[in-house]
């Protein structure tokens, strides 16, 4: 498998296939355990993300199964990502392929640095997460498109549900302005204005 | 909308731009860093050709992946040797002040920057990790990042922020002797939730919160974000200007009457709105102990394990896998639950306070036999006060090994791990699967006094019962 490029520049619309991993709760700790934190760089996560599950069920994960390698969508259910702010956790989701998360909801820590990676993380209510998850265990392999404008996902058989997505994340996403960091620096003098306004920068 | 209160009033301060999508450029005021989250946001800063804007508003340590038997170097491990080495250059090539190892200032992130006075109400703290919630303590507006944002500070001063509805939770009453702040926030999270925060900052205020000191305001405001807040804060008082007044980076002269003034100005008003409010009465909560798989899943020591009859239809998935992976009866008492491995320390409960506390317990008793119990102090400054009390003296002759400072065990990513399907009882916050060092390790999450009296009786007990009278 070779992996696909890293998000860049205007995201409008996603075509793969999905994985569901299901449950409440899932944490970053879950997502990419502690210990694979000991690196400076982000490279090898892909390989170890969810080791844990993954060991406990060998060959039976939603990441194992035949039919989703190359999946690029990944279906969740509430709060997913919740825990430990570690960006490593959609670092090693983005490096195993994952390029856009559709789920009831998730941790606030999590959806922004999924933002700043580029990728879209859409909420659905738990009936329409329900039956998109049931659509794809009948149908696993099937190439699904999710539309950011409005925010959609379509299965191959032409069903199709309406998704939510924070019209900021989106605005970033479509004009390809979801990193931030040129946006921050564009405001030296703002920012300068604000600090010297700052009692505590300033003797009190 | 909230209004008026002191996260309205530092959001405002700290504004500096409306971005193009809809978010606020927001000034922070400090940024903590350590050796886990900011290597990758440096290489992408020197990627981009950036440096760093205010050096001098950023502070680091070495925390997550420092040994806490010997930490001579290099370190053992040459994954965590890497990690510090990295740390001590980025921060070489740019200016930053390092509290290293040996300093006398090193320690938990969380716990170094409140007791050098760094952290001070008013501010935006930013760190690379979740419990930077720990800082609103002191009515500082803190939050966890991850590394793309720790990039975004470095090169900016700021970051991209929406903002957050505010709940109060007013909380009446006094805690009962045997029951801290650690009892406290199990108990809002497990009557709350772990998703009930998710878009709020939490005011904790009332009498309950007044009477709190400022280590367990921050024990309190550390484990928000387990309950979903990113942040939780409590208003400046007398109580925290008396912990700030004389701490290395306080300010002191005429400048210290100006702050409290500054301070005290920034408490949410009488007038001030919220958009939500919770209230509780600190009179009836028991110790708790977490008996799941999420900190939401806490119980009193004189309660049972939930039957899935008794948990929210909603909660019963996540139940089941709970007491699957605990091997945990529903219906069993709590208290008796054998122990493996007792662990005190950690950015929730690795303060002073934590081990004086652990230690009434833990002096003229010992460690029951086959039990593996340490305390782990929260910073060098930690363990010289504790010291100085002869607190290490009081845990070692109990039979509880005294370590170097360190996150330890509390994620394990040191040498400090469960083994196998172990189980602790840990002062820590989260009790996730395979959180602390072990992919089937299981984690109880209680107060330090409670951990203290379930190393000595080698199972979960009611700390109260240990207490003179």
């Amino acid at each position: 498998m070779t992996s696909p490029s890293f998000p860049m520049g205007p995201i409008t619309e996603l075509r793969g296939r999905a994985v569901v991993v299901a449950g409440d709760d899932i944490d970053t700790d879950r997502i990419i355990p502690a210990r694979f934190l000991k690196c400076v760089t982000f490279d090898g996560l892909g390989e170890q993300v969810f080791a844990d599950d993954r060991a406990e069920r060998p060959g039976e994960h939603p990441l194992d199964r035949p039919e989703v390698q190359g999946a690029s969508l990944l279906v969740v259910n509430r709060n997913f990502g919740c825990g430990s702010s570690r960006e490593h956790a959609p670092q090693a989701l983005m490096r195993w392929g994952i390029r856009a998360v559709v789920g009831e909801s998730f941790a606030e820590i999590f959806y922004g640095n999924c933002l700043a990676l580029g990728i879209p993380c859409f909420t659905a209510s738990h009936d329409t997460v329900l039956s998109l998850q049931s659509a794809l265990a009948a149908a696993p392999a099937q190439e699904l498109q999710v539309s950011l404008d409005p925010a959609a996902v379509e299965l191959s058989d032409g069903r199709r549900w309406d998704l939510e997505l924070q019209s900021g994340p989106r605005q970033m996403l479509l004009t390809g302005q979801w990193d931030a960091t040129s946006q921050l620096l564009a405001h030296g003098a703002e920012l300068e204005r604000t600090a010297r306004a700052l009692p505590y920068l300033n003797g009190f | 909308m909230s209004a008026g209160t002191l996260y309205d009033k530092v959001w405002d301060l700290h504004r500096v731009a409306e971005l193009p999508g809809g978010s606020t450029q927001l000034f922070i005021g400090l940024h903590l860093i350590h050796e886990v989250t900011s290597p990758q946001a440096f290489a992408a800063l020197k990627d981009l050709g950036l440096s760093v804007r205010h050096p001098e508003r950023t502070v680091a340590t070495v925390d997550h992946i420092v040994p806490t038997t010997s930490q001579a170097r290099p370190f053992a491990d040459p994954l965590a040797e890497e990690m510090l080495a990295t740390l001590e250059a980025n921060c070489a090539a740019h200016g930053i002040t390092l509290h290293g190892l040996g300093s006398g200032r090193q320690g938990i992130v969380h716990v170094i920057a409140p007791e050098l006075g760094l952290t001070q109400p008013g501010m935006t703290v930013a760190c690379g990790d979740s419990h930077t919630s720990t800082h609103g303590a002191f009515g500082a507006i803190a939050f966890g990042i991850g590394t793309s944002q720790v990039r975004d500070v470095l090169a900016s001063q700021s970051l991209s922020m929406g903002k957050l509805k505010v709940r109060r939770l007013w909380v009446e009453g006094q805690l009962q002797p045997g029951v801290y702040a650690k009892d406290l926030v199990l108990h809002v999270i497990r009557t709350l939730g772990v998703k009930g925060g998710v878009g709020y900052a939490y005011e904790f205020a009332g009498p309950a919160i007044d009477a709190l000191s400022m280590e367990e305001r921050m024990t309190l405001c550390n484990m928000a974000i387990e309950g979903g807040a990113r942040c939780g804060y409590v208003n400046p008082d007398a109580v925290t200007f008396a912990y700030l007044q004389g701490r290395p980076f306080a300010p002191s002269g005429e400048a210290w009457e100006r702050a409290v003034a500054w301070w005290t100005s920034l408490a949410s008003g009488p007038d001030a709105v919220f958009d939500d409010e919770v209230c509780f009465d600190a009179t009836s909560i028991a110790p708790t102990v977490t008996w799941g798989i999420t900190p939401g899943q806490g119980i009193g020591v004189d309660e049972t394990v939930p039957t899935l009859e008794q948990v929210d239809p909603d909660e019963r998935p996540l139940a089941e896998e709970a007491y699957r992976y605990m091997d945990l009866r529903p219906g069993a008492p709590i208290a008796g639950t054998p122990v493996d491995v007792c662990f005190i320390g950690s950015c929730t409960n690795g303060r002073l306070s934590d081990l004086q506390a652990a230690a009434a317990v833990a002096r003229g008793r010992h460690v029951a036999p086959g039990i593996k119990a340490f305390v782990v102090p929260g910073s060098e400054q930690v363990a010289a006060a504790a010291e100085a009390e002869g607190l290490d003296q009081v845990f070692t002759a109990a039979g509880f090994e005294w370590r170097e400072p360190g996150c330890s065990m509390c994620l394990a990513m040191n040498p400090d791990r469960l083994e196998g399907r172990q189980i602790s009882a840990s002062s820590s916050n989260r009790n996730f699967k395979g959180r602390q060092g072990s992919a089937t390790g299981r984690t109880l999450l209680m107060s330090p006094a409670m951990v203290a009296a379930a190393a000595i009786a080698g199972q979960v007990s009611d700390v109260r019962q240990l207490l003179p009278t």
